[in-house]
């Protein structure tokens, strides 16, 4: 591994920064997040911190199940953050549509969309899974 | 001075849901306002027609996952209607309590918000801990945090015990603590009062006109609440205030909602302290007779309005739902121009917007007096999108 790349990971690991965006959710899954970064949860200790734009960002957390009208907004942001980056789905719409699979105006799953390198299913997905998951994600990268 | 026209959203860091202002400025002040929603469309009525009512109490629940049992309540509450059923009082109550949980939770979360809109973080983290009490109780009740799940047709899924109405008491006590102090601070901290005061108007006038409704209406100085005007349930039995502030500003939304609060608290403590006996739901028939009704209900932003039509089947010919959010967006315009660029994130935020309710598709025509048929829809839908870029022409449905 290049010495750059070590690095980046490094601190993409101790420190990950994300953006939330929501594509599509009932604000179910969204409440969940913000609540896994106040208090109670405090998704901060992990080095996780919430930024309001995609070009700070290493990974984008997305809930709900990608609207037809969010569709190229989704895949702007996307591509608007820089490298090495990572995509959360979270909930079940994220995930595969969830209850609103079928629904016309729907694509249906956020990995339809762009790549997805983590699921967090439930519906909301709880705090606590929602920790799991970035923790999961991170344990990942070091490999 | 040289106009500019800038985009807020649909990615925005001020917005947490995903709609589109296009503002034009005129130095710092706003010369005119336009909204662009439609980003959270789903199709859920559409999606309704094709699932029994069983089905749809769990995808109309959906529709928003902060209010959620209003949507529900407002939804079953037309199915017996039509079904002609009455739900036991013991169901009823229940349903208040889930409600006004639901309030207090709503409540809390949005000053979290507000205050984090003007940059008072604390406040938000203060309000967000203290709502975990909220959502421990609609855990311990139903079981879960945020989709309750606890009504269905002819009453509620659950039951409470003694065990469970000492906790609640107790949560009860330390958040009307901590709401007492939320009074003082929204009454007394200079930022907030400097942030809120004077900002974002709408006079009563303004507001009637425009047709606001629940927190927004009120703080416009209209004495204005489903849950006294109409009562459904048994809110008729219940002794609480209508909350009212004659500042038709910010702030009178903030102290409506906070004092809202404490209301909330009092409904609880008396549902908790005289709820009645007996059976927690009847049978209903899978099958509901033809016939339509119209739900009113006081959710924690405003009146929610469902639609429902029945024919004879197991599922629903349709569904209309006017989430609150839709009425009250026609004043966040006229709040808007003419302010100040710095302050539309709380300007905005003050109605308590919610998109997810808010995008339903709706056709507006003064003259047409003959009604559409889906047909009809569908195409206007695909001329619609088209302008937006977005085909939808090879949709299945
Ligand atoms: S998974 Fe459930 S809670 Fe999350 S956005 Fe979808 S419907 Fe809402």
């Amino acid at each position: 591994m290049k010495i750059i790349t070590k690095l980046i990971t490094w601190s993409q690991m101790k420190s990950p920064w994300i953006i939330h965006f929501n594509s599509g959710a009932c604000n179910g899954c969204d409440i969940e997040i913000l609540d896994a970064l106040t208090p109670k949860y405090d998704l901060e200790r992990f080095g996780v911190l919430l930024k309001g734009t995609p070009r700070h960002a290493d990974v984008l957390l997305v809930s709900g199940s990608v609207s037809r009208q969010i569709h190229k907004r989704l895949v702007r942001i996307y591509e608007q953050m820089p490298n090495p980056k990572f995509v959360v789905a979270i909930g079940a719409c994220a995930c595969s549509g969830g209850v609103f699979d079928g629904c016309y105006s729907t694509l249906g799953g956020v990995d339809k969309a762009i790549p997805v390198s983590a699921y967090i299913p439930g519906c909301p997905a709880k705090p606590e899974a929602i920790i799991d998951g970035m923790i999961k994600l991170l344990a990942s990268l070091k490999e | 001075m040289p106009k500019i026209t800038i985009p807020l959203g649909p990615q925005h860091p001020a917005l947490k849901e995903p709609e589109n202002f296009m503002l034009v400025l005129e130095g710092e002040r706003i010369d005119k306002a336009s909204i662009n929603l439609g980003y959270n469309h789903r199709g859920i009525e559409k999606a309704c027609e094709e699932r029994t009512y069983i089905q749809d109490i769990y995808l109309l629940e959906r529709v928003c996952g902060i209010c959620s049992h209003s949507h529900t309540s407002c939804f079953v509450g037309c199915v017996e209607e039509i079904a002609k059923v009455e739900i036991p009082e013991r169901a009823q109550a229940l349903r208040i309590l889930m409600g006004e949980l639901e309030r207090a939770h709503s409540h809390l979360l949005w000053l979290g918000v507000a205050a984090h809109e003007i940059g008072f973080d604390t406040l938000f983290m203060y309000t967000w801990r203290d709502r975990e009490h909220v959502l421990d109780c609609l855990e311990l009740i139903s079981g879960n945090r945020i989709h309750y799940a606890m009504n269905i047709i002819g009453g509620v899924r659950k039951d409470i015990n003694a065990k469970q109405k000492n906790e609640i008491l107790k949560r009860m006590d330390i958040l009307e603590e901590r709401t007492n102090y939320y009074v003082k601070l929204i009454t007394q901290e200079p930022t907030i009062l400097a942030r809120t005061q004077n900002v974002g108007l709408l006079p009563t006038q303004e507001a009637l006109k425009r047709n606001a409704v629940g927190p927004t209406l009120r703080a416009s100085n209209v004495k204005s609440d489903v849950r006294k005007d109409d009562p459904y349930l048994m809110y008729d039995k219940l002794d609480f205030k209508v909350i009212t502030a004659d500042s038709c500003d910010v702030f009178g939304r903030v102290f409506v909602r906070v004092f809202e609060l404490i209301e909330s608290y009092k409904i609880i403590r008396q549902i908790i302290n005289y709820l009645p006996t007996g059976a927690i739901a009847v049978k209903v028939p899978w099958k509901i007779p033809e016939g339509a009704a119209v739900g009113r209900y006081e959710a924690p932003r405003g009146e929610d309005i469902h639609y429902v039509k029945a024919n004879d089947s197991i599922k629903p010919e349709r569904v209309k739902v006017r989430a609150p959010t839709l009425a009250n967006f026609a004043s966040v315009r006229y709040m808007l121009e003419g302010g100040y660029l710095a302050d539309v994130p709380i300007v905005i935020a003050a109605i308590d917007p919610c998109m997810s309710c808010t995008d339903r598709s709706l056709v507006l025509d003064g003259e047409k007096t003959s009604s559409y048929s889906w047909n009809d829809l569908r195409l206007m839908g695909i001329e619609f999108y088209k302008k937006k870029g977005i085909d939808f022409s090879k949709v299945k449905i």
